[in-house]
């Protein structure tokens, strides 16, 4: 947790306030006892009822101010930790958006979110744990042997040695029983594991007839968490009993020891009862601490995984140019090779091609063959290993992303839509897009009638991801979302396998006649690339065949063994 | 929910699943009791030795050495009672915790698919897992910290009153003030609660949205729009935090407050008393009455915790039974046999519905002959996956009878009617272990030699071979390293291992190339030939040559026989045939 303290620099004052108003707190209730024995010796002794009523009244008035101070103490911890989440949620958020597709593929979305929402908010319950509470303790313990000290030196040796013994004892505990408890972590999210298998894999399991075995499994798992947490149960149930035990045999001390201190008439009762008081205090300021050191721990273990994401690089540079330049070449691969993992093997190999203005270029392969790379390269979310991507003649590592990007109307693979209106989700394309202009959109994308049907309009909801359109409506509004900005490059990744062959027919007769767009259409099957002006066929990261589709049929092997497999006689 | 947190029969169906290690909630009761009751004496006994401790001169050593010892053994007695009710308290938990889970999983299994089909995995999951991990954390260590309490609290005031019942009287009327304030309190930061978790969710749903799909919100270049969005939620997230935190953590300094006014009377009106009457009421006494109005106060503070830990186990207690209560499959008749089919399948006047408002099969009969090929087609989603969950007994038929070798399938045991049919689905499972033990799931005595026979037949041991540790490398459902189209291979060699006499194949490998697509078409014929098999057919290659095939729509049966027959029928296949594999 340390490591991020600089998300609190905007929050100085209250992270300081905080701990000095619950030292103020603890001072006042170290004083509690040593006014007590003031009472016992001076005014019980004396028989003075007034200076009882005196020290009550002192002893009240402490406790409010106590209350207060709690109070400003607990205001300011809860200030400065959600001050420091925030922070932390906006430097993180900045960092994400800073990543390349890389370092996304690297982390994984579903990490990503659990770090930015769960580990974060429980970093920043750590912080206000830690300003409230985890220094009270420490306070209390110091303070009370302070106390013990200045009331006799030899007897506030007692409770040095006592506390100290008790410290390392609690260290002991905690060190014998952390790492074992991340084992019953793991051990539980086994069984987690376990049981998501059978349930989605209900049908296999049944299928094999092996429930049985299952079970058997199962309750085996099951067996060893438990003997592992009762094993772990043993020892960590040691600590409040130990702890008492020594504070005890403390008191013990004090009294026999004590006894003859006031014997000799160097201590006094009230002071005996005062130092028994302290005892008690340190004892129960120090389970608390125990109990804290797994709520802090667990803390500093998400607040670990913050930093590690935080700790991430963009590897990609963006560049500064812009470029209203329009050559003939629109699109140009120069030799590109490209891995996704370093060391691993490459995803594409040695790729070069040219894209003229205002063609369609179609690229079909099995797979894992390459396709959508190619694309994520011309894009620039991934840099190139070697070799050379050219948009519009400049390089792409030249361009500003907004430049390079703002060129691409990309239809992903995924049919993805957000939250909001119909409009709102075609705007993404083009921010300003009038309704006229996302009508138009929308009928190349071939959903004018759906859109006819919805009484709403424009101003239909969309729900999270879309999921109140069909998949087919979904995919044909990411083609709208793309058109609408009327892109220099059109990419349609894949992107018509919910549509029934008719519709995906009239959507790409649509694009042809109504965008000026060039178009990159990647796909597996034959039939949607057939009639681009040039095909590239991906094998396994290679170009293994260019040309038009006659070309290819007659000279490329790979290409007549797909068009086999699909068209089936139908297009010999 | 609230009122009904105390609910009988839920206690009495807990307590059925504590009974078989109630030893261990007895005595840890019984320990704890003893620890209890110990520590208030060594408490009294603290108080005797400062009686002996008067003055300068005024020692009593005797009594104080005697006083020393009797703490030193109370002491001890806490010690083991303390920590032995601490051992069995967690031992009947986990035990209990065990217990639930495996009577969950053993339920799981034997449910009938429809009830899998129809919920939410992830909820059932949580039921399972984190449910009941707060039954045992709530409602076993929030009972016995409540049963300390409450001896905690009986005994000192007993103890107080034995003492001096005018000062016990101010303790025990005044001490459960502080408990009131508590809940006031409680009751008015819900609200600000309620607020800070809106908020929370409004940034969960943002993040999940955007993050989650990062690779379009950059491909469309709007993280600028976005975090103008999530800065706005930040902030307002940061004020209502600020105030939810600080709400929920008043109880304790007010509480603590009240308690120390208790501690300061209790102090004031002892002393005058001491004043009064120092014979009757000693200093000592005083002593071990400060610190028994502490005691006394330190139950009350844990008590409003200790109900909100309850009534939320309960709550998990009463989803966990939800699954517990989860309907099951008719066990097997007794005289039940055990099939070993030759691939005879009669279906015959079956009628079948998910949910009784639709009925979706009415009448369907069918004879398929052994060694007979089957071909279901149909668009996407017109729910070809139901005579899959027929013909395996996955559900069971509303109304006529399907026959297996002449032998109705509900006279045979489940298992053996499953084991007669290899089945390959579209979504591919993959069991958590090595690519050998997965292979091997069907029969895992199977030798190395038939694992990777079986995965040479189904084109897998090509990719097995280059993985880090071949065929021990260890893979799972999200473990990364393989890929889908791989997955599905290996879900072919899991029945390439044993081949039944009937198969039951989709054939959408959408997710595997094309040319390894091809490869596994020309093993699905091989292993084909000769067995009786139900095809979801997407090839036409497959369709033609299928000796019957089920034309589905909508989740009905709409046409059947053979290609011939229904192209002259100019019907439903017909159009499909022509849109989809005619030329484009």
């Amino acid at each position: 947790m340390w490591k991020l303290r600089r998300y609190l620099k905007h929050y100085i004052k209250e992270t300081l306030v905080a701990p000095l108003f619950k030292f103020f707190e603890a001072c006042l209730e170290l004083i509690v006892p040593v006014m007590m024995a003031e009472m016992i010796d001076v005014g019980i002794k004396n028989g003075n009822t007034a200076y009882c009523y005196f020290i009550a009244a002192v002893l009240v008035g402490f406790a409010a101010l106590g209350l207060v101070c709690a109070l400003i103490a607990q205001y300011y911890a809860a200030k400065a930790a959600h001050g420091y989440g925030t922070e932390l949620r906006s430097a993180m958020y900045a960092k994400i958006n800073s990543f390349s597709h890389a370092e996304l593929d690297r982390l994984g979305m579903p990490a990503l979110i659990t770090r930015i929402t769960a580990d974060i908010n429980q970093s920043e319950k750590g912080v206000n744990r830690f300003l409230r509470l985890f220094l009270r303790a420490p306070f209390i313990v110091v303070g009370a042997l302070v106390a013990s000290l200045i009331i006799d030196w030899k007897l506030g040796l007692i409770f040095v040695a006592v506390t100290v013994v008790m410290g390392l004892f609690v260290w002991l505990i905690m060190a014998l029983t952390i790492p074992r408890n991340k084992t019953v972590q793991r051990m539980l999210e086994d069984i987690n594991g376990l049981t998501r298998e059978n349930l989605t894999g209900a049908r296999v399991v049944r299928a094999f007839a092996r429930q049985e075995k299952e079970i058997a499994d199962f309750k085996k798992k099951n067996e060893r968490m438990m003997k592992m947490q009762s094993a772990l149960g043993v020892i960590s149930s040691l600590l409040n009993p130990v702890t008492y035990v020594f504070v005890n045999l403390g008191i013990v001390f004090v009294l026999v020891f004590g006894g003859g201190f006031v014997n000799a008439g160097t201590l006094t009762q009230g002071e005996i009862s005062a130092l028994i008081n302290y005892m008690s205090q340190i004892l129960l300021a120090l389970v608390v601490f125990a109990n804290l050191i797994v709520v802090v721990a667990s803390g500093s273990a998400s607040s670990e995984r913050v930093y590690e994401v935080l700790l991430m690089h963009s590897a990609l540079v963006e560049g500064d140019k812009e470029n209203p330049e329009k050559p003939d070449t629109v699109l140009e691969f120069r030799n590109v090779s490209f891995g996704y993992n370093a060391g691993g093997d490459n995803a594409v190999e040695n790729i070069s091609f040219t894209l003229q203005r205002g063609q369609t270029l179609g690229i079909i392969g099995g797979t894992g063959s390459g396709k959508s790379t190619l694309v994520a390269l011309a894009e620039r979310f991934y840099d190139v290993d070697s070799g050379e991507v050219l948009v519009d003649g400049m390089p792409v590592k030249e361009y500003t992303f907004k430049a390079l990007r703002g060129k691409f109307g990309l239809v992903p693979q995924k049919a993805v839509l957000f939250k909001g209106t119909v409009r709102s989700n075609v705007q993404w394309g083009r921010e300003n897009a009038t309704d006229e202009e996302i009508e138009a959109a929308l009928g190349v994308a071939q959903l004018g009638e759906t859109l006819a049907g919805w009484e709403e309009g424009l101003d239909k909801a969309i729900e999270q991801g879309g999921r109140n359109l069909s998949g087919g409506q979904r995919q044909r509004m990411t083609i709208a979302r793309a058109v609408v900005g009327e892109p220099e490059i059109l990419v349609l990744d894949d992107s018509a396998s919910a549509l029934d062959y008719a519709t995906d027919y009239r959507l790409r007769k649509a694009i042809k006649e109504q965008c000026k767009s060039t178009v990159i259409v990647i796909s597996q099957r034959a039939s949607a690339i057939k009639n681009a002006d040039k095909i590239l066929v991906l094998d396994d990261g290679r170009i293994v065949g260019e040309g038009t589709h006659d070309a290819l049929l007659k000279g490329c092997e790979v290409y007549k063994e797909i068009c086999a497999s699909q068209l089936e006689g139908g297009a010999k | 929910m609230k009122g009904k947190a105390l609910d009988l029969g839920m206690l009495k169906r807990l307590y059925a699943f504590i009974r078989p290690n109630r030893k261990y909630l007895f005595l840890s009761l019984f320990c704890s009791l003893i620890s209890v009751l110990a520590s208030l004496l060594a408490t009294v006994l603290a108080g005797e030795g400062v009686d002996c401790i008067v003055g300068a001169g005024n020692v009593d050593f005797k009594r104080l050495g005697l006083i020393a010892a009797a703490i030193g053994v109370v002491v001890a007695v806490i010690f083991v009672s303390e920590w032995l009710q601490n051992i069995f308290i967690q031992k009947l938990a986990y035990k209990t915790v065990r217990n639930i889970r495996n009577d969950s999983m053993e339920t799981l299994q034997n449910a009938p698919l429809s009830y899998i089909d129809s919920r939410d995995k992830g909820d059932i999951l949580s039921r399972v897992i984190t449910d009941v991990t707060e039954i045992s954390d709530g409602l076993l260590l929030g009972f016995t910290q409540l049963f300390n309490g409450v001896v905690t609290i009986a005994a000192t005031l007993v103890i107080m009153l034995v003492l001096r019942w005018e000062i016990a009287l101010v303790v025990g009327i005044f001490t459960p003030l502080s408990l009131l304030i508590a809940n006031y309190v409680a009751k008015h930061s819900a609200a600000e609660f309620k607020k800070q978790a809106v908020k929370r969710g409004e940034m969960t749903a943002l993040v999940d949205e955007m993050v989650g799909n990062q690779k379009v919100v950059k491909a469309f270049l709007q993280e600028e729009n976005n975090t103008e969005k999530f800065e706005k939620i930040n902030e307002e997230l940061k004020e209502s935090g600020v105030k939810a935190t600080f709400f929920s953590s008043l109880p304790n300094p007010s509480t603590r407050f009240v308690n120390n006014i208790i501690y300061i009377a209790v102090g004031l009106i002892g002393a005058l008393m001491v004043i009064g009457d120092p014979a009757a009421f000693t200093v000592g006494t005083l002593t071990a009455f400060l610190m028994y109005a502490g005691k006394y106060a330190k139950p009350f503070n844990e008590i409003s915790g200790v109900v909100t830990e309850l009534q939320s186990a309960f709550t998990s207690a009463r989803r966990v039974f939800e699954v517990l209560d989860a309907e099951q499959e008719d066990p097997d008749a007794p005289d039940a046999e055990t099939l070993h089919a030759e691939g005879r399948v009669e279906i015959e006047n079956v009628r079948f519905s998910y949910n009784k408002e639709t009925e979706l099969i009415r009448d369907l009969n069918l004879r398929v002959e052994r060694g007979e090929r089957v071909a279901i087609v149909g668009p996407t989603g017109c729910g070809k996956t139901t005579i899959i969950n027929l013909l395996m007994r996955f559900y069971d038929v509303d109304g006529g009878r399907i026959l297996v070798d002449g032998k109705n399938i509900e006279n045979v045991t489940r298992n053996s009617l499953r084991s007669s049919y290899g089945m390959v689905l579209q979504e591919t499972w993959i069991k958590r272990g090595t690519v050998k033990e997965n292979i091997a799931y069907g029969r895992p005595e199977a030798t190395d030699e038939e694992i990777e026979a079986a995965a040479k037949k189904a084109h897998a041991h090509g990719f097995i071979r280059r993985l880090p540790q071949g065929y021990d490398t260890v893979i799972g459902e999200d473990a990364g390293g393989i890929s889908e189209g791989q997955k599905q291979l290996l879900c072919i060699a899991r029945i390439m291992l044993d081949l039944p006499n009937m198969l039951i194949l989709d054939e959408a490998t959408s997710s595997i190339d094309t040319r390894t697509e091809s490869k596994i078409q020309r093993a699905f014929d091989e292993m084909m030939e000769g067995r009786t098999s139900f095809v979801v057919a997407h090839r036409l290659s497959t369709i033609e040559n299928a000796d019957k095939i089920l034309v589905m729509k909508a989740g009905r049966i709409i046409e059947q026989g053979d290609h011939r027959e229904l192209l002259q029928k100019r019907g439903f296949y017909y159009e499909l045939y022509n849109a989809q594999f005619a030329k484009v």
